[in-house]
């Protein structure tokens, strides 16, 4: 058997997006490298969720193209994962939540529990197990989420602003496990509202603005000595709100 | 006033005793509606998830003819039947008039659109919220919808038991294809229509304790299933 060759690089080439005249994602070419955890930042409708979703296949571009180094193929396990501001769980125990994407990945049965549960131990939420997954409180259902996302081991692991809703505990935790599951090697790309989270966790940083690629820079650099006006009015908070 | 005390007391004195002929009319209507029920949920699911998640030309004038046709008045839905299972019919060569069958099919006509309209409700509003997170985690197709059914199956219960109250409880239609005929196509609600036209209240009475207390329990226990479910699952 051949050993599968890496997903990464993810490259888009002038990747636009609209929606009925209306551009979102603006021409955007980007190669997304394995290794340094990719932050993304910008102002509220700069087009981030969207660019993720394009990225993890949800949405298709309406120009432009996204290619992976070694494509996934229908019908086969996802090699790549994403977790939702606002995970949606299925009305089932948390251990089945996970236990379900194991199935849908498709192995088999009797290996399902042990894995789940193993994956509900790393993120703090073993004694939860049998509990309905859609009455657990919000961090614990973002946890749960990323233990679904992770349990399978994928190679690139999509965050749409995984704290957004959370109180700072349940941040810190989410930020905890995004850290454990990066040291196992998953590369990591995020989308953040907090710039202290992407200083935290982010790599390289990649700033949008109005659908386009505004600044792709280490995240020393972008906080520091920013190569564009406009990320210079965003740090500052003076960027109009679109 | 008496009378309809000593009435009321007969009807009581029939439910308790078991009556047999009462229990025969009950058997049948429970019969009917139940099979109507069976056959219109194999039909109405299918169609209802389809119009939910399908993209098709036409689909919101299905939608509003599909919600209009759950006030289908069960008369018109008689007479339709009748039309077409009468000797001079389309259907009349299979003598299916004035039988069960026949009752059964003009009850899951009248059904199906109930059932399919609320599925549809339902699996539109879940398909919304479910479709990215099961494309993410890499179901699609069957796998995806099967998901969905099985995750608001308290839901499309609930739908199916709507469509059960209206078919035990309808008169229009079973009268017109049945004919209500004694020991044959007489169900509880023609036979309450007959006899307190015939005077003969204890029986009538009693039937309609008994309708009234099956379409409590249904809804009740609709409630109490969904309620457990929402506790359980959120």
């Amino acid at each position: 058997m051949r050993a599968p060759t890496s997903l990464l690089p993810l490259r888009l080439a002038a990747v636009s997006f609209e929606v009925e005249t209306k551009r979102i994602i603006d021409g955007v070419s980007l190669a997304i490298e394995p290794g340094p955890r990719t932050v993304i930042v910008g102002p509220n409708g700069a087009g981030k969720s969207v660019l993720m979703r394009l990225c993890h296949g949800l949405l298709r571009p309406t120009a432009g193209t996204i290619d992976w180094a070694s494509p996934e193929r229908p019908g086969e396990r996802r090699r790549q994962a994403m977790v939702f501001q606002r995970p949606v769980m299925l009305r089932r125990s948390a251990l089945a939540n996970v236990e379900y994407a194991l199935k849908i990945g498709g192995v088999p049965a009797r290996e399902r529990e042990g894995r789940a549960r193993a994956a509900l131990a790393e993120v703090g939420l073993a004694a939860l197990a049998n509990r309905g997954a859609r009455v657990l409180s919000g961090g614990e259902q973002q946890r749960l989420a990323l233990a679904r996302a992770w349990v399978l081991r994928p190679e690139v692991l999509f965050l749409d602003e995984p704290t957004a809703n959370l109180d700072p505990g349940a941040s810190a935790e989410v930020e905890r496990i995004i850290g454990t599951i990066r040291a196992a090697g998953t590369k990591i790309v995020l989308i953040t509202h907090n710039l202290g989270q992407a200083r935290r966790l982010g790599d390289e940083i990649l700033f949008l603005n109005q659908g386009r690629l505004v600044e792709r820079a280490p995240v020393d650099r972008f906080f520091n000595r920013p190569a564009s006006p406009e990320t210079e009015a965003f740090l500052r908070g003076e960027l109009p709100w679109a | 006033m008496d009378t309809i005390l000593q009435a009321f007391r007969d009807a009581v004195r029939l439910i308790v005793e078991l009556d047999a002929g009462m229990l025969a009319i009950i058997r049948l209507s429970l019969q009917v509606s139940l099979s109507a029920v069976a056959i219109a949920t194999l039909l109405a699911l299918p169609v209802g998830a389809a119009i939910a998640v399908g993209r098709f030309p036409g689909r919101q004038a299905t939608i509003v003819l599909l919600n209009a046709l759950m006030g289908l008045p069960p008369v018109v839905v008689g007479l339709v039947v009748y039309l077409l299972l009468s000797r001079a019919g389309p259907l009349g060569e299979l003598g299916l008039l004035f039988t069960p069958t026949a009752m059964v099919i003009a009850q899951t006509i009248l059904i199906l659109p109930i059932i399919a309209a609320l599925a549809r409700q339902a699996v539109e509003d879940a398909w919304r919220e479910y479709q990215e997170q099961l494309h993410s985690l890499g179901a699609g197709g069957w796998k995806a919808a099967l998901t969905l059914v099985w995750d608001i199956r308290f839901s499309l219960f609930t739908a199916v038991l709507a469509g059960l109250g209206r078919a035990c409880a309808e008169v229009g239609a079973v009268m017109i294809v049945g004919g209500n005929i004694d020991g044959v196509t007489r169900v509880m609600t023609t036979t309450i229509a007959l006899e307190t036209s015939k005077g003969d209240l204890p029986l009538a009475l009693g039937l309609g304790i008994v309708l009234v207390t099956i379409v409590l329990m249904l809804n009740a226990g609709a409630y109490s299933l969904k309620e457990v479910a929402q506790r359980r699952y959120g």
